[in-house]
Parts: structure tokens; sequence; C-alpha cells
């Protein structure tokens, strides 16, 4: 597959391609069933530059961006395509090299950071524990390190918080705590999964800006996975919509939020509620996703599009340029 | 600036179906407090609401303010500590199992978690019929009741009826949800972040369907949820909480559009925008929550509001009708002669 | 691997994946005992064990058809006779009765030690562990800490002492067993009825106004049966064991009744005369035991179906 939204993101950066996905597929294979959850994505992104992964659950997302660390069940796991972090042939890293790579180039953030923080330990031991195994410092520069980093997620009496244990910090402060480890080893790229999802609205937005001035201070590439629309616009720089393991449509993202072109995206826009929709009835997308133990052949929308036509069924669509650095999957774009 | 009633709001709406007054529930917390003084979460504290025939009431407020509490309390699931409830008319009192059971087939409600909200063992049909068999109805008539639901939820009983739960996606087992609520015929239906957990294209779909059956059925909800944009769209008034108080009830627009507790305006400000161009830059509120275990003195806003004075740490302010009516706020500044320097301004 | 590097298991990774994305299998109309039925069949060595234990079952089952003597019957000429001697293919024990037949007649008693006081401690323990789980509060603390007590026995020990107590003997063994066997169903019952307790379909049922005797069989029954089954079906072993080793102490079955427990007993005397007939009511018990328990291991994996 070959990718126009790589050609558009180059123009932005200085050319460098931190990340490089080509024709990224993942299947799980168990002995019932195999399950077909990325279908031959690609894309790049440059450093400094935030892209967001939009879908809903079973889309493929999450997949996508743990097959970036290579984070997925080896035995029953077959990834296809190639991946590239600065430089970084991920697939074919063996299992110490790979294990170098992640955390100090790629690091990762999760929805529940329980998830990634060891309860026996308390939080600032496991960060300069990190530090020191990554960067062979001293413990006594490491635990500097680490109130450095405390102070830079804006941990408040980050020095008495040094020594909490997971459980004893809040929800919000436990994901700035999973944020200052991923942060500890200066990752180049960024992978965040649903970081704010499970938190309140009040919380939630104090995250994304924090990642988002974390960003910008670092300078780092970042792949933000989310089903939110509206959390995307507050950090994308371009977004992907994702549907049945495939980018359905690409672009910057407020283009992309402003005049959708993708009847899925369209779909997706007009059921995310909002105020002004009082009293109208919502226009919602019909029927559920489809079941990924079939390799879709044609387009994984037409069963659910309003716009569905004979020709969706003769293949998988390919890539439509919508405008700048914009495309969509949908051959019905260019006939209308 | 008068006192508000327990009914919150709303003269010459005549009686309301529900009038739920004084509820408090503090839960005392196990293995903290080993001979020192015994701690309690303040779940639920002097809770004040009404809601009328045919309305939809929503309930909004952050993890831990105690709406999903306040909605079990009065389901009695949990025994509150204090409290009335008033439900078409008749004072529910502690104790009488008679009169509970008879109540529960009038006050139903819709769980979040779709997956462990209905038996896998059982097949959808039987789900269904279970309510209606249990309060007497014979099997088939029960069976028949199902089918119909099945119907009016938008799922072919033919082909769905014998399935199991686990062959449905989310969002069909949220449509039995709302048919297992809807089973016994309830005039209020709580809705427990009855489509939190939803895909958005799925989530417009139910949210439609509740619309419908709102109507045709001639049901009242009582709306919880934490998504400021859903309880918006589907809801005639509001009531946001906050560590267990209310803080602010009123019809939706008024809410949305001139909210007046501090909190209000902080928790709508803190949606995204839903325009890359115009981000928000500032966080409304700094930190999060308290822990509702010793929640702060007098206003339990207080340590993350921008306005709080010395008056704040001190009272708690009184949840009180502003003259417009049907506006209720609890907080000084609303207050004249309150001591805070702000008092009487904004009104 | 987390962000920093430490390991994130295999399987902590999976059920992540399993949770968020992975699109559950849909099995159309099909219900749980039927798909439990289906997987296993798909499981070549559960079925293989269950085929060797219903092998078992039935030889003891028809014993009186099957074996080439009585039990009892003694031929002093062919005692501790080796494996292989024609008329008697097992060989012969130290009294010259000959080994088929009383393994085959010792079988009959030894698997009814190990059912019957599964099941008796199934009704016991299985009910009041799920009374107290659903009812909770200050009943299950009374119920699971008197379980507790037992606990604080070495569960051998225990059932001789019981066995000491009421005398010797089968009935007596049977029922010592089955009160040494209900706290850990107990535990088990209570644990997985605690937690089923917490879904919100029993809150809806009891939102509904359902009488808790109906919650309990409608909702609870079917969803802590099969964990509870599962693990009753590995104390049969233990059962097997603990009634073999109290026959082998003497407290049980008295001779001649054969019973493989008995039989060990007896022969070990005789084990450097003619090791290999001396081990095989060992073997059988080994044997037995060992279908038991992987026939217990393939049942819940077959019962670990995904019900996302």
């Amino acid at each position: 597959m070959s990718s126009s939204f790589a050609v558009a993101t180059s123009a932005i950066s200085t050319g460098d391609r931190l990340v490089e996905v080509n024709d990224l597929t993942v299947r799980f294979v168990s002995k019932d069933t195999t399950i077909h959850a990325v279908n031959g994505v690609s894309f790049t992104l440059a450093a400094g530059e935030v892209l967001g992964i939009l879908g809903e659950s079973g889309s493929g997302k999450t997949v996508t961006l743990r097959a970036l660390m290579r984070l997925l069940p080896e035995g029953r796991t077959q990834i296809g395509g190639t991946v590239r972090v600065a430089g970084h042939d991920v697939l074919g890293l063996s299992p110490g090299a790979l294990s170098r790579v992640r955390g100090s180039t790629i690091a990762m953030i999760f929805q529940e950071p329980m998830t990634a923080l060891d309860p026996v330990y308390t939080v600032g031991y496991q960060i300069a524990e990190t530090v020191v195994r990554h960067e062979n410092v001293s413990w006594a520069e490491a635990r500097r390190r680490t109130l450095d980093l405390f102070e830079k997620v804006q941990i408040p009496s980050a020095q008495r918080r040094l020594d909490a244990y997971p459980h004893e910090l809040s929800g919000g402060l436990r994901q700035r705590a999973m944020i200052a480890l991923a942060l500890s080893c200066r990752p180049s790229v960024l992978l965040a999964d649903e970081p704010t999802t499970a938190l309140d609205a009040t919380v939630q937005i104090q995250i994304l800006l924090l990642l988002r001035s974390l960003q910008k201070e670092l300078g780092m590439g970042v792949v933000f996975v989310t089903h939110d629309v509206g959390v995307a616009g507050e950090i994308a720089d371009k977004l992907a919509i994702m549907y049945a393991g495939r980018f359905i449509e690409t672009g910057p993202v407020t283009p992309i939020m402003r005049a959708p072109r993708h009847p899925y995206t369209e779909g997706l826009l007009a059921s995310t509620v909002h105020g002004a929709m009082r009293g109208q009835r919502l226009k919602a997308i019909q029927g559920s996703p489809p079941n990924l133990e079939i390799l879709p052949a044609a387009c994984s929308f037409a069963p659910r599009c309003p716009r569905v036509a004979d020709i969706c069924l003769a293949g998988v669509p390919p890539e439509v340029p919508t405008g700048p650095d914009r495309m969509a999957r949908c051959v019905r774009i260019t006939q209308n | 600036m008068s006192q508000a009633t327990p009914l919150g709001a709303g003269p010459g709406r005549g009686e309301p179906l529900l009038a739920v007054s004084g509820l408090r529930k503090y839960f005392p917390v196990k293995g903290l407090s080993f001979g020192g003084p015994s701690l309690v979460v303040k779940a639920v504290d002097e809770v004040n609401f009404a809601v009328w025939p045919g309305e939809t009431l929503g309930i909004v407020g952050e993890s831990g303010c105690g709406k999903s509490t306040t909605a079990r309390l009065v389901m009695r699931l949990i025994e509150p500590d204090s409290g009335q409830v008033r439900f078409e008319g008749r004072e529910l009192a502690g104790g009488s199992n008679a009169s509970l059971r008879a109540v529960r087939s009038r006050m139903q409600m819709v769980f979040q978690d779709s997956y462990s909200s209905l038996n896998p063992r059982l097949p959808i049909e039987d789900t269904i019929a279970f309510g209606p068999r249990v309060h007497g109805t014979p099997r088939a008539e029960a069976r028949e009741r199902a089918r119909r639901l099945l119907a009016a939820v938008g799922l072919d009983s033919a082909r769905f009826g014998r399935r199991y739960p686990h062959e449905l996606s989310g969002g069909q087992r949220q449509r039995i949800n709302i048919a297992r609520a809807l089973a016994l015929n309830p005039r209020l239906v709580f809705l427990d972040e009855a489509v939190s957990a939803l895909d958005k294209s799925v989530q417009a779909q139910v949210l439609n369907l509740l619309v419908d059956l709102k109507a045709e059925f001639n049901l009242t909800y009582v709306f919880i949820s934490h998504d400021l944009n859903v309880v918006q769209y589907i809801s005639d008034r509001v009531l946001v909480m906050y560590l267990g108080k209310v803080v602010e009830t009123g019809p939706v627009d008024v809410i949305y559009n001139a909210p007046r507790h501090p909190y209000t305006q902080a928790l709508l400000s803190s949606r995204p925008s839903m325009d890359p161009e115009r981000r928000i830059t500032v966080p409304p509120l700094t930190g999060d929550p308290p822990n509702p275990i010793n929640p702060p003195s007098g206003c339990r806003f207080r340590t993350r509001c921008s306005f709080a004075e010395e008056v704040c740490a001190r009272v708690e302010p009184p949840l009180l009708a502003l003259p417009c009516g049907g506006h209720d706020v609890a907080c000084h500044m609303m207050v004249p002669n309150s001591g805070h320097s702000r008092a009487g301004q904004a009104s | 691997m987390n962000p920093a590097g430490r390991p994130l298991s295999d399987a902590a990774a999976t059920r992540v994946l399993s949770g968020a994305e992975v699109p559950v299998g849909r099995r159309d109309g099909r219900g749980y005992w039927t798909t439990v039925a289906v997987r296993l069949s798909r499981d070549p060595l559960t079925l293989f064990f269950g085929i060797v234990l219903l092998l078992i079952v039935a030889s003891a089952v028809f014993a009186p058809g099957l074996a080439p003597t009585e039990p009892d019957a003694t031929n002093v000429l062919k005692r501790l006779a080796p494996i292989g001697t024609p008329g008697y293919l097992l060989g012969a024990d130290e009294l010259g009765r000959d080994m088929l037949s009383r393994l085959l007649y010792g079988g009959r008693l030894s698997l009814l030690m190990g059912i019957l006081p599964v099941i008796g401690a199934l009704i016991i323990g299985g009910g009041l562990g799920i009374t107290a789980g659903f009812i909770g509060g200050r009943l299950n603390m009374l119920v699971m800490r008197t379980m507790d007590v037992f606990y604080a026995f070495p569960s051998v020990l225990l059932a001789i002492g019981l066995v000491g107590a009421f005398g010797s003997g089968i009935v007596n063994l049977l029922i010592s067993i089955t009160v040494i066997l209900s706290p850990p169903i107990a535990r088990v019952a209570e644990s997985v009825t605690t937690q089923v307790r917490t879904y919100d379909f029993v809150e809806a049922a009891r939102a509904s106004g359902a009488p808790t005797f109906a919650i309990i069989r409608v909702h609870v029954l079917a969803n802590v049966l099969g964990p509870i089954l599962t693990f009753a079906t590995s104390l049969v072993s233990v059962s097997i064991i603990i009634s073999a080793g109290l026959s082998f102490l003497g407290f049980g079955v008295q001779p001649p009744i054969p019973e493989w427990g008995l039989m060990l007993s007896t022969l070990r005397k005789s084990i450097w005369i003619n090791p290999y007939v001396c081990a095989l009511p060992g073997l059988m018990i080994f044997v037995t035991s060992i279908c038991f328990n992987l026939l217990s291991d393939g049942l819940r994996n077959a019962m670990d179906v995904r019900l996302g």
C-alpha cells in the first residue's frame, strides 16, 4: 500500500522520518479462529508531530500502537510489513535489542496506569531504577533526575510523592507518575493508549494540556490513540480514522473535523453528541462493526454506509486524495 | 432568596413523581482506623431533589461524587442512613418488604456495564422474563412480554431470543438491559451511565432508542452520567453533584448557558472544544477531586475553587433558590450578606 | 515490556488486548454447556484420560463378570506368584489370591470411597459456601471462620481422629472424609459466590423485587456450579488417597475385603519378595488419581469460555 500520507508529512517535518510504518498487518491466530486486527496500515511520523488515531473498539487502533513496540503476544500474533522507529527495524530486532529500544527510544503510556506501575515499589524507586539501568548513572543522580521529572509533570509536593506507592496516588497523579516513568529515558517517540479515558473531565483536560506542553518542549513524536473525537481535537496535529483494521481517512486535524469526507468519519462526528443537537434526532450509524474473523475483501464500511453502491463491493477502496495532505478510502468520493 | 424546598424547584407543576429529601449514606472505611477514630466516606450527604412525571433529570459529576450511590439509595439497593423518599405520593418507609417489592417494579435501573449486568448463563429472553416471573406472571405470558420488549428495543426476538449475552455486541446487550428494565412496566427508570461504555456510533443509536421508548411507554428518566454532552442532549433538568453534595440544579439550558456555581462552570469548560483552532489553553481546575474520606470543611469545593475565602471553610453553603426560579445553587457568592466579598454581586 | 523496559507479562499483554480490541467470536445460538462439551471433545488429552477412567469404572462395576476367580479364593501353592503365572495373569498375593480379581473388586470400594465423600462434601460444603457467600455479613463470618477451624489440623490427622472417635468401619470412614473435604469446597464456593454477587445482574434481579431464593436459583447457581464442580473433581483423587491411607493404617476397610489401600498395606511386607505384584494396587490408585486430576484440569479449561 503506497502512502500519500507519508509524502504529505515529510513536507511538514525536516524530512527525517522518526516513525515509518509500511503495510503493517497484524493477525491473531488461535486454534478456533484467526482475527484480522490490522490490515495494511502505512504512515510516517516526524519529530515534534502528534498523530491521533481515532477509532472505535475493535478497529485495531490499540493493536497498531502496540505493534510499533512489538508489544503483542509473540506466540499467537502474526505481524507483517515493516516498522522503523528512529532507524531501528522494530519487527526484526533481537529480544535484547528490542528491550533496549523500548523505554529509551519508544515509550508508552496506558489507559490504566496500574498496569505500568508496580504496586510493591514506590513510584520514585521505579523511575530511578529505570534511569539507572538504561543510562548507567548513580542512584543519587537517578533520584535527582526523578525529582526533576516529577516537577516537569507538575506533581505537587514532588519530593514527598517520590516515596508514595501507586495506590496512594489519586487517578490524575498516577497518570502523571506514569508519564514521568515513560519520559525517564528521554524517548523520541511516545505512544499513548487512551491515557485520559479513565479520568474525570476536569483531570482529563489537565493531562491533555500537560502532554501537549511536554511534547512541544521535548520535541517528541507522539502517536495518540483515542475513541473520543473531542480529545483528538485537543491534542493531534494530524488524524487517522481507523475502521476494521485500516486507516480510512487521514489528514490534518482541522479540515477533517470541520469537513470529513469519508462517510464513516461523517457518521462518527454526527453521532458524537453535543449541546446544539438538543431535541434533534441523532444521526446514528446503523448496525455494528464487522466481524474481523474474515479479512474484508471490499470496503468494510459498506454494510453500514448510507451512500453504498455496487462499486463499493468491488474491492478494497484505494486512497483517494481529498485535499492538501488528505486522503480517504472511499470510491464514492471521486464519483460525487 | 428563599430556602429551597426539598423538592428543588418548579412551582405549578403538580405533585412530583419522586421526592427525595435529606438522603444520607456514610460508608465506614475498614482497615484504616485500627484503634484510631473510625473513618467514613460521606458518599451521599443530605441530598434533596425531585423528579416530575415525564421529565428527564440528568445527574452529573465526577467519579466519587455520589451520583450512582444516590440512585442505589433511592432504589434501596443500598440501605440509606437517613432521608425520606416519596414515590407516587407515598412515603417509602424502611423495613416492609412487601411494599418494597411492589415499588421496585415501578422503579427500575439500567446499569453501565452491559457485560456484568446480564447473566451469562441465561438466554436473554429468560433474563427479560425473570422480573415478571417473580412477580407472578405465568411463564407463557412473561415470555410473550419479553418478545414484545425485544421488538420494542429493536431486536428480532426470533433471531435473538434464545441467544446468550456473549453472542451479542455491546450495543445489543445494552438494549437487552433496557428491555429488562421495562419488563415490569416501570414509571421511573434510573439510567446509570447507561450509554457511557458504548462506542460513539452505537451510543447514538441507544440514545435515540431511549428517547423513543420514553414517549412510547410514558416514562420518566433519571439519567446519571459523567458525560456532560450526553446529559445536555437528553435532560430537561440537571443536578450537579460534588463529593456527595448537590452544588447546583436547574433547567438544562440555564445550567449549561449560565452556570452559577464555580464548580459547574469549571466542569463545563473542561469539555474538549471540538475545534482544533480554538483549543483549551489553561485547565479550568487544577488537581484531582479530594478524597471523599474527610472532605474539606465548609464548602467541599473550596480547596479547588479560585474564589474561596475564609467563610467558605467555616460555613457550609446551603442550596438556595435563585430569584429566577427553578435554579438552586449552593455557593456563598450567591447569598447576600454571607460574609463572602463577592456575595450577592452576581445576582 | 512496559514503557520503561520492565517486563509486562505476556499474559498481561494478552489480557489487555483481549479486553480492548480483539472481537469475540460469535457462536450462534449455542448454549454454554454445549460449548463446553464441544471444547472438551476437541481436547485429546482430557478425552484420553476420560476414557481410561471410564474403563477403570466399568471394570469395577462389572467385576463379578470380568474376574477370573472369586477375590477371596486362596491357593497356598501360588502365594506371591509372579505376574504372568498361568491362571494368575497379574500374579497372586501373600495368601495366593488372584491379584486381577482382587484389583477389579477392590476398585469398587476404592472408587466409591473416592466419589461418595466428594458428593457429600459438595452438598454440605457447597451449600454452606454459597449461602455464606450470597448472604455475606455476619453469617459469612460465622460459617467461614468455623470452616477455618478445620484448617488448623492436617487433614489426614483429622480424618484419623474422626475415625478414631466414630470407630473404624466403612461408613464412618466415608463420614469422616466428607467432613474433611467440606471446608475446602465451602471456601471455593464462598469465594466464587462472593464474586458473582457483585455483578450487576444480581443487583438487577434484586431491583426487580425477586426473593433471595429465586435469585440464588436462577442467577447464582448456574454461575458458580462450574468452578465448584471442577474443584470437586480434583478432590476425588484426594479422597481416594486418604481413604487408601486410612485403610492402610487399619482404620477403614477390614480384611479380607479387597480394597486398593488395604491391599497395598498387607502386601507391603512382601515388597522384597515380589515387588511388581506388590506395587499393583499402588499403581491403580496412582492412575485413577491422575485421571481425575487431569479430567478436572480439562474441565476447567473447557469451562473457561470467554463470555465477553
